[in-house]
């Protein structure tokens, strides 16, 4: 990090942007999970909600009861602080399905990696990745950490009607994907998991930090889990 | 207890059924979603008598024909200036009305406004997702799209006078609108923002609830600065590689790596959201301070307005 990191950015009337970089950054994203323990541990009147991403953290405030300096000082005192004592992460084992009938990019990711596709499948399961953010809709995890092998760029253009459930990479993410929607991204596989549990409490499977790794369903288990989870 | 029952002759595009929102949940990707425009469902449902953020419908240009099956239910119309027709006969909208069984409800586009909203005096049956009913559009999530051939439930009806309600200033259109700029104005070329300030903008017919596109000047991006994804924020004004300018409203993507010249202020957006298609609207450049100072004023006038409803429609 330069010493133009942290940068504060007032977004709106509402809001505050916390950022630790520019560019991806291994030590930004470290920063941004330490600031998220530290709001969770200590918020300050006013606070609404604050949403991580890859480099920076945006805070959003009730500007009846906060304003963009009271919510800057809360967050650098929380930096000037050590990092505070964090649970490991919690770390989940998901299953998916690369059975040709539900990879329908298998071959061509194959092709473009110069691998087989087995050695493709070998190279998914074999990383651990990390929860860095959520975006795009309800549940999109983004997982980093795709081995380098395997990072092709998007497709030039999305296909629609991609299900969900269905396991898609681009570039170091991997995603399992909650609703049925066109993408850009290389489908490897198909995934019983419920990202979005059904259950009030916990309603997401995943947070921002966790640990992810894949295991290998065959087609048999793959159906019979669906069944389980979404039936 | 009385019930109404609708079934649902005719819905446009963009129906849907919404209260005051989800938020809280921004960083597992879910918009607060919620009203188009958060002060006409608050008055709705204030003109009834259920709580503000109560489960409406929301009707969009594409209008609403409802036929009522069964009972009878009050209910009040806010929002754009659409036509409301009970059984043919024209009623004006912002006021309080009772359907019932055999009754057919038109709403339809009118002379102003993009959204309307039809809160019943009772409770509208609605799934709930993360607590709320509010319907995101993209994945049907919560109390789910307003669609022809579906039926609607109200449980707990209560019927009450008809009556015209005023419609404050706050609640009209606005097009005079405000910003702070950023967060990401260094992003474009230094011209861009003063674009963006003086330029004419039109809305165009590319919007939904994620969001509304503008038609004005280009605003240049500066050499090729890819952002990572970052969080985003309702009201945040977007622009893409091509130079064109999107408004992010009630269902927007949570993150995204466009780069954002400026971000209107809350107050102003649902103002914004009932300009339509063709309609012009200009920024105005506001500090972060004048606009905190200016959100509490609109907040403070806001809640005293409430009040005042809330008291009309006790008498």
């Amino acid at each position: 990090m330069s010493a133009d990191f942290p940068r504060f950015t007032p977004v709106a009337d509402h809001a505050l942007l916390v950022e630790f970089a520019e560019t991806q950054d291994e030590a930004a994203h470290e920063a941004v999970l330490a600031l998220d323990a530290a709001l969770s541990q200590a918020p300050c009147p006013g606070l609404r909600e604050w949403v991580p991403a890859i480099v920076n953290l945006l805070v959003v405030f009730d500007p009846r009861a906060s304003d963009h300096a009271a919510i800057r000082a809360h967050v650098e005192g929380l930096l000037g602080r050590p990092r505070p004592e964090t649970a490991a992460p919690r770390r989940h084992e998901v299953g998916v399905c690369y059975d040709e009938s539900l990879a329908p990019d298998l071959d061509e990711v194959a092709d473009r990696a110069g691998m087989s596709p087995e050695a493709v499948i070998a190279a998914h399961l074999g990383a651990e990745y990390r929860v860095t953010m959520y975006g795009f809709a309800p549940g999109y995890a983004y997982l980093a950490g795709i081995p380098e092998a395997l990072r092709l760029d998007r497709k030039t253009a999305p296909v629609r009607g991609v299900p969900d459930g269905s396991v898609i990479i681009a570039g170091a993410q991997c995603l399992v994907t909650t609703l049925t929607m066109p993408t850009g991204w290389w489908r490897l596989g198909r995934s019983p998991a419920k990202i979005l549990t059904g259950d009030e409490a916990a309603p997401f499977l995943f947070d921002v930090g966790d640990r992810v790794r894949f295991t290998r369903l065959t087609l048999d288990e793959y159906h019979r889990q669906t069944e389980r989870n979404h039936g | 207890m009385a019930e109404a029952q609708f079934s649902v002759a005719f819905a446009g595009p963009l129906v849907s059924l919404q209260d005051a929102g989800r938020p809280g949940h921004l960083r597992f990707g879910v918009p607060a979603s919620g009203a188009m425009d958060r002060r006409s469902l608050a008055l709705a449902n204030i003109a009834v008598g259920r709580p503000l953020g109560a489960p409406v419908i929301e009707v969009s240009l594409g209008g609403l024909t409802l036929d009522c099956t069964e009972g009878a239910v009050s209910l009040a119309i806010t929002g754009g200036g659409f036509v409301i027709e009970l059984d043919g006969q024209t009623v004006a909208p912002w006021g309080v009305l009772t359907i019932r069984a055999g009754q057919r409800l038109v709403v339809r586009r009118g002379h102003w406004g993009a959204w309307a909203y039809l809160a019943f005096a009772g409770d509208l049956d609605a799934p709930r997702w993360l607590g709320s009913a509010s319907t995101i559009a993209a994945s049907g999530l919560g109390g789910g799209m307003v669609k022809t051939g579906g039926t609607l439930k109200v449980r707990d009806t209560a019927t009450l006078p008809d009556r015209r309600m005023p419609l404050p200033v706050t609640a009209r259109p606005r097009a005079h609108l405000h910003v702070v700029p950023g967060p990401q104005t260094r992003c474009f070329r230094p011209e861009a923002l003063e674009a963006l300030l003086s330029g004419s903008w039109h809305v165009t017919p590319q919007g939904d609830r994620m969001g509304v596109r503008l038609k004005g000047p280009a605003l240049e991006l500066g050499d090729a600065l890819q952002i990572p994804s970052e969080p985003i924020l309702r009201g945040s004004i977007q622009v893409a590689g091509d130079g064109v300018a999107t408004v992010l409203m009630a269902d927007h993507q949570t993150t995204g790596g466009y780069p954002k010249i400026a971000t209107m202020l809350d107050d102003d957006l649902d103002g914004f959201a009932q300009l339509r298609p063709g309609d012009a609207l200009d920024f105005a450049r506001l500090d972060p301070d004048a606009a905190v100072e200016q959100a509490r004023f609109h907040a403070a006038r806001l809640e005293a307005y409430f009040e005042h409803a809330k008291r009309a429609a006790r008498l």
